[in-house]
C-alpha cells in the first residue's frame, strides 16, 4: 500500500513545491507530479492523488489558475498557472522556510551538544 | 466568487475533477504501457500510485465550502433510504419514540408553564407574598396560608415600612348581581389601595380602583375582569361609567383587566375596592392576604426583619378594644415568613409535578433501551454492509457519523411526530389535571417547550445510536466481510450489550410500577377513610348567600333559610334538607375563635386555643349522614328562641372533657359577652379538609346565636338528600323552590358532594393516573424488551438448538433453556430495581397516605408481576426454539 504524505511532509510543504514547479512553467496535474518526483531524485514518496486537494486549495486561494486546454502530447488536460498572488506567497513561505531550516539544522549540527 | 454561484458551480466543478483524475490515470497508464507493462498490470500499478481515489475525490471537494454539510445531507439521503427499506422496524422505533417524547413534551409542558415560567406580571421576581406565622396559636398551625394580615396590620406595613415599593391587601368573596340576567352569584375580589400598583398591570380598558374609591361611605365603584365583560357586556368598552347592581346596590365600572389577569390565584369577576374606616379598626381581623413588591436591592431576609419590626408598632398602635391586652399577640409568636410571591401560588404541587416529571423521563429511558436494542439488532444485520463501505475507503468516523445521523433522524421525526401526539397530550392533561393546580390556564406548548422536545429528539437519538455506533463501527477493523458469515454465533460480548440494555429496562420498569403501586394502595387507603358524610352521589349542595344589603335583621335571615328548607323539603323525592356555613372539603376559608370552656381555667391574659367553628342547621346532620356520638341534634324551635345550645366534635370532646358522653351539659362559649352554651351533642370526626388531612376539632354552632359580630351566617351551603341529586329535572325545581322564597338570591357552586369528594381526591387520582400511564408504557415497554431479545436470541441459536436436539435434547429441555435464559435477565433487573425503588420512592413519601414508601406487600406484588410477565414474554420464543427442525437448522452448515 502506499504511504500516506504526510509522513514525509510537513503541513504546506507539497503546496510549495507545486507553486515552485509552476513557477518554471504552467503545467497539468500528471506534469506536475512527474515533475516533482524527477526535480527531488525521487527521495519524497508522494502518493500521486494527493496532489489534486493540494491544487485545489491553491486555487481556491486564488495562487493558482486552470485552464482546460490540449497537451503536448494531444490530451485534453487542465493546466495550471501561477497568479502573481502565488508567487508572492511562495516567496513569503520560502523564506520562512528557509529560516525554519536554518534553524533545525544549527540544532542537528554535530559537536554542538 | 460569491458562496452563491460557488454553490451553483459545484456540480461542474466535481464533474471537471473526476475528469482531470482519470485523465491523470489514462496518462499514467499509457506511460507504464509504453516501458513495456501489460495494460492490466499497469492500470493496477497507476491505480495503486495515485491512492484511494474515492477518498481523494472526496479531500478535494472539502476544500470548496460546507463539506460537512453536504456529507450530512448525503448522510440524511443515505440514512432515509436505508429506513425506507425496512418499514417495520423504522415504524416500531418511530412510534416507541414518539410516545415517549409526546409523554415527555406533554409532562414538560404542564412544568415550564406552572413550576419555571415567570409570573404573568412586569419584574415578577420583586412580587412577594406577605405570609407570616404564628405557632404560639394553637389551631393557627393549621392554617396551609399561615397568618394572614388583618386591617391594622396592613396600616401599619403600608405606613411604616421601608423596604416594599408597594404593598397591599386582598381577599375573595362572592357577590349577587341582580338586574341583567337571572340573578347570578359572582366571585369578587375586594382589594385595598396598592395591590394594582404592586401586580402592576394596565387595565384593557378605563382605569384602576385609586383612593379616591378607597373612602369609606365614599363613590361605589368597581373593576371588571375580562371574562365577565365578556360574558355579561359582550365586550363593550362603553360599559366604563355604567351602573351594575352589585348585593343590591349600584357600583360604577371604572375599568376592565386584561385577558388572562388574576389576583395571585384568585379567578374573578369584580373587582371591589377595600374601604376600611382608620377609626374602627382593631388587631384582630387575619382574613387578607398581603402582596407586596420589593423595592430593587431589597432581600427577603431585609423584609422579614422589616416586618418584624413593625409587628411592635401595630401591637403598639392599635387594640381589640377596651379591657383587653394588646400584647396577648406575643404569645403568639407571630414571625414573618416572606415567601416569592410564585412560590405561594404554587404551592406544594411542584413536588407532584417533578415526581411525574421524574417518571416520564425514566419511560423515556425505557423507550431509548429498546430503541438501542432494535438498533444494535440492525446494525449486526448491516454489517456485511458497513464493512463493503469501509473497504471503499470510508473512514471509521465516516460510518459512525453515518449511523449517527441516521438514529439522529430517527430521534427528530419521533419527536416531530411527538409533538403532535403531546399537542393532545397537554389537553388531556389539562382535562384531567386537578382543578386546583395553579397557574392552570396558562398551560400551553411555548417556545422553551419546543426547545425541550427538539433537544430531547437529538438528545435521545444520540443515546440510543451512540451504543450501536461506537460498538460496530469503532475503529478496530473487525469489519472485514468475512465475519459475518452465517456459522458464526454471535459472540458473548455482543448478547452483553442487549442484556443489559433489557436488565435497565426491567430495573426501571420495577420501579415505576412500585410507583403506581404505591399511589393504587394510596388512592384505596383514601377511599376507606370516613369523611364524615355518607353516600354523596345522593347528596346535592349548593351556596345562597344573603347579603346585608338585602335583608338586614339576623333573624330575617335565618327566617328565610328556614322558609328555603321547608321549600326544599317539599320537593318530590327529597328526604332530608339542611344548611351549613360549608360542607367538608368545599375547599371555602373555614372560621376560627378562641373557645373557653366553663370548667376550664385559662391562665392570665393567655387566650384560649383556637378552634374552627361552623354554623349548622337542625337535620343537617341527619342530611349529610354525619353520626352523633351522643347526645342530639339541635331543634327548630331552640333556634327560634335562640337558647345558648352547642354541638361540638368527637375530637374535641375527649381532648376537654375524657370522653363524648362526659361533654354532654358541659358549657362553652366563644368570648365574654357571650352567654355559656350547653354541649347538646357529640358530632363524629369529619374530614374538613380532605381525608388525607386529620380531622380538626370543631365547635358547631347553631345558625342563630348571641354574638354582636355574626349572629347568622349569611351564605351558607344547602345540603339535599334525594335520589335525584343532579338530574337537570330536580335542579329545575330546586332553584324554582329557592326563587319562591325570595326571587334575588343566586345559586352557586351546584354540586353534588360526590363531586366535592372527588374534587378533593383530584390530586391523588391525577398522580394516580399520571404513574399508572407511566407504570404501564415502562411494563409494555419492558416485555418488548425482553421478548425482542430472547427472540433475537433464539433466531441466531437455531443452528446450536438444532445440534442440540439432534444430539438428543428434549424439547423440555430447550424450552427451560430458553426461559432460564430470560428469566435470568428478568430476575437481574428485578433485583436492581427493588433497591432503587427503596431509595427512589422516599421521594414521593409526600404524595402517599396510609402506606410507606418502601411498602413490602407492593414490593413483592410488583416484582412477581414483573417476573410472572417476563416469563410470559419468554414463553413464545421459547416455544419457537422447541420448534427447530434439526435437518433444516443443519442443512445451513
Amino acid at each position: 500500500m502506499t504511504k500516506p504524505m504526510q509522513r514525509d511532509l510537513f503541513p504546506g510543504a507539497l503546496e510549495m513545491m507545486i507553486l515552485r514547479t509552476l513557477k518554471r512553467q504552467p503545467m497539468h496535474g500528471y506534469a506536475l507530479v512527474q515533475q516533482i518526483k524527477r526535480t527531488s531524485n525521487d527521495l519524497l514518496e508522494i502518493e500521486e492523488g494527493s496532489l489534486y486537494p493540494a491544487l485545489q486549495r491553491l486555487l481556491k486561494a486564488g495562487f493558482v489558475k486552470a485552464e482546460w486546454g490540449i497537451s503536448s502530447t494531444n490530451r485534453r488536460v487542465r493546466t495550471y498557472k501561477l497568479r502573481p498572488a502565488g508567487a508572492k506567497h511562495l516567496e513569503r513561505e520560502v523564506s520562512s522556510f528557509e529560516r525554519m531550516l536554518k534553524g533545525i539544522t544549527q540544532v542537528l549540527a554535530p559537536g554542538e551538544l | 466568487m460569491n458562496w452563491l454561484t460557488q454553490f451553483f458551480s459545484r456540480q461542474r466543478r466535481y464533474d471537471e475533477l473526476s475528469e482531470e483524475i482519470q485523465a491523470h490515470l489514462e496518462e499514467k497508464v499509457e506511460e507504464l504501457v509504453a516501458e513495456g507493462m501489460s495494460r492490466e498490470e499497469a492500470m493496477h500499478s497507476a491505480r495503486r500510485e495515485f491512492g484511494n481515489v474515492g477518498l481523494i475525490e472526496e479531500n478535494c471537494r472539502e476544500v470548496w465550502a460546507w463539506p460537512s454539510l453536504e456529507d450530512v445531507f448525503f448522510d440524511i439521503r443515505y440514512g432515509l433510504r436505508a429506513l425506507s427499506h425496512s418499514p417495520v422496524f423504522a415504524v416500531i422505533a418511530l412510534l416507541t419514540i414518539a410516545i415517549g417524547i409526546a409523554a415527555n413534551t406533554a409532562v414538560f409542558s404542564v412544568v415550564n408553564s406552572v413550576l419555571l415560567k415567570p409570573l404573568n406580571y412586569p419584574k415578577s421576581e420583586e412580587l412577594v407574598a406577605l405570609h407570616q406565622v404564628a405557632p404560639g396559636a394553637e389551631g393557627l398551625a393549621d392554617f396551609e396560608s399561615g397568618l394572614l394580615l388583618s386591617p391594622s396590620m396592613y396600616v401599619t406595613y403600608s405606613e411604616h415600612n421601608q423596604t416594599f415599593q408597594s404593598l397591599g391587601v386582598w381577599i375573595s368573596d362572592t357577590a349577587n348581581v341582580t338586574g341583567l340576567a337571572e340573578p347570578e352569584q359572582v366571585r369578587t375580589v375586594a382589594v385595598s389601595d396598592g395591590v394594582f400598583e404592586t401586580l402592576n398591570v394596565a387595565p384593557a380598558v378605563g382605569r384602576w380602583l385609586s383612593p379616591p374609591d378607597q373612602v369609606p361611605n365614599g363613590p361605589r365603584r368597581v373593576m371588571l375582569s375580562y371574562g365577565y365583560w365578556q360574558r355579561r357586556f359582550g365586550g363593550d368598552p362603553a360599559v366604563i361609567g355604567r351602573n351594575i347592581t352589585i348585593d343590591s346596590q349600584p357600583r360604577e365600572i371604572v375599568g376592565v383587566m386584561p385577558n388572562g389577569f388574576q389576583f395571585v390565584d384568585a379567578d374573578f369577576d369584580l373587582a371591589a375596592p377595600l374601604s376600611f374606616d382608620r377609626g374602627k379598626l382593631i388587631l384582630a381581623g387575619f382574613g387578607f392576604h398581603g402582596i407586596a413588591r420589593l423595592k430593587p436591592g431589597a432581600t427577603i431576609a431585609h423584609a422579614n426583619a422589616d416586618l418584624t419590626r413593625m409587628l411592635s408598632i401595630w401591637m403598639d398602635s392599635w387594640s381589640n378594644g377596651p379591657g383587653t391586652n394588646p400584647q396577648i399577640y406575643e404569645t403568639w409568636k407571630i414571625t414573618p415568613m416572606i415567601r416569592p410571591l410564585k412560590q405561594e401560588l404554587i404551592g406544594n404541587v411542584g413536588e407532584l409535578l417533578w415526581v411525574v416529571m421524574g417518571t416520564i423521563g425514566v419511560v423515556m429511558l425505557i423507550a431509548c433501551a429498546n430503541v438501542t436494542n432494535l438498533l444494535l439488532v440492525r446494525v449486526e444485520a448491516r454489517q456485511q454492509e458497513l464493512a463493503v463501505r469501509a473497504a471503499l475507503g470510508a473512514g471509521w468516523t465516516r460510518i459512525v457519523r453515518t449511523l449517527l445521523v441516521e438514529s439522529l433522524m430517527l430521534g427528530l421525526t419521533g419527536g416531530i411526530a411527538g409533538l403532535g401526539l403531546a399537542y393532545a397530550g397537554v389537553r388531556l392533561l389539562v382535562a384531567i389535571g386537578p382543578s386546583n393546580l395553579p397557574r392552570l390556564n396558562e398551560i400551553a406548548l411555548d417556545g422553551r417547550t419546543l426547545a425541550f422536545t427538539v433537544v430531547l429528539s437529538l438528545l435521545s437519538g444520540l443515546l440510543f445510536g451512540l451504543i450501536p455506533a461506537l460498538k460496530y463501527a469503532g475503529p478496530r477493523s473487525t469489519l472485514a466481510p468475512q465475519n459475518s458469515g452465517r456459522t458464526i454465533s454471535v459472540s458473548r460480548e455482543q448478547h452483553r450489550a442487549r442484556n443489559v440494555l433489557v436488565v435497565g429496562q426491567v430495573a426501571m420498569a420495577l420501579v415505576l410500577l412500585m410507583c403506581a403501586g404505591l399511589m393504587i394502595r394510596t388512592f384505596g387507603a383514601l377511599r376507606k377513610v370516613d369523611p364524615g358524610f355518607a353516600d354523596p352521589q345522593h347528596l346535592q349542595v349548593m351556596r345562597i348567600s344573603i347579603p346585608d344589603t338585602l335583608i338586614a335583621e339576623p333573624e330575617r335571615v335565618m327566617r328565610t333559610q328556614n322558609a328555603i328548607v321547608d321549600k326544599l323539603a317539599a320537593i318530590q323525592g327529597v328526604k332530608s334538607v339542611g344548611f351549613v356555613s360549608n360542607m367538608p372539603m368545599e375547599g371555602f376559608d373555614s372560621e376560627w375563635d378562641e373557645i373557653f370552656a366553663q370548667d376550664k381555667v385559662y391562665s392570665g391574659d393567655l387566650i384560649a386555643p383556637l378552634r374552627l367553628y361552623k354554623s349548622i342547621s337542625p337535620g343537617l346532620l341527619q342530611t349529610a349522614g354525619t353520626r352523633l356520638v351522643a347526645g342530639r341534634d339541635f331543634t327548630w324551635s331552640e333556634v327560634d328562641s335562640i337558647r345558648p345550645v352547642v354541638m361540638i366534635s368527637e375530637n374535641l370532646a375527649r381532648e376537654i372533657w375524657g370522653t363524648p358522653s362526659a361533654a354532654i351539659g358541659k358549657h362553652l362559649r366563644e368570648f365574654k359577652d357571650m352567654p355559656w352554651h350547653e354541649v347538646v351533642g357529640v358530632v363524629q370526626d369529619v374530614r374538613e379538609k380532605g381525608v388525607q388531612d386529620k380531622a380538626p376539632e370543631i365547635v358547631y354552632w347553631a345558625p342563630l346565636v348571641h354574638n354582636r359580630f355574626a349572629p347568622v351566617v349569611r351564605t351558607a351551603t344547602f345540603v339535599i338528600r334525594s335520589d335525584r341529586a343532579g338530574t337537570e329535572s330536580f335542579l329545575q325545581e330546586v332553584s324554582a323552590a329557592v326563587w319562591s322564597v325570595n326571587s334575588n338570591l343566586p345559586l352557586a357552586s351546584v354540586r353534588t358532594m360526590q363531586e366535592v369528594y372527588d374534587k378533593s381526591l383530584a390530586r391523588t387520582s391525577f398522580t394516580l393516573v399520571m404513574l399508572g400511564i407511566a407504570g404501564a408504557m415502562a411494563l409494555a415497554l419492558g416485555i418488548i424488551g425482553i421478548y425482542g431479545v430472547m427472540s433475537y436470541t433464539v433466531s441466531q441459536r437455531k443452528r446450536e438448538i438444532g445440534i442440540r436436539l439432534a444430539l438428543g435434547a428434549q424439547n423440555g429441555d430447550v424450552l427451560h433453556m430458553v426461559l432460564r435464559q430470560g428469566t435470568k435477565l428478568a430476575l437481574v433487573g428485578v433485583a436492581i430495581g427493588i433497591c432503587a425503588a427503596l431509595g427512589l420512592t422516599r421521594l414521593m413519601t409526600n404524595l402517599l397516605f396510609g402506606v410507606t414508601a418502601q411498602d413490602p406487600l407492593t414490593l413483592v406484588a410488583v416484582a412477581a408481576l414483573l417476573i410472572l410477565i417476563a416469563v410470559l414474554a419468554c414463553y413464545i420464543p421459547a416455544r419457537r426454539a422447541t420448534l427447530v427442525d434439526p435437518m433444516v437448522a443443519l442443512r445451513y452448515e
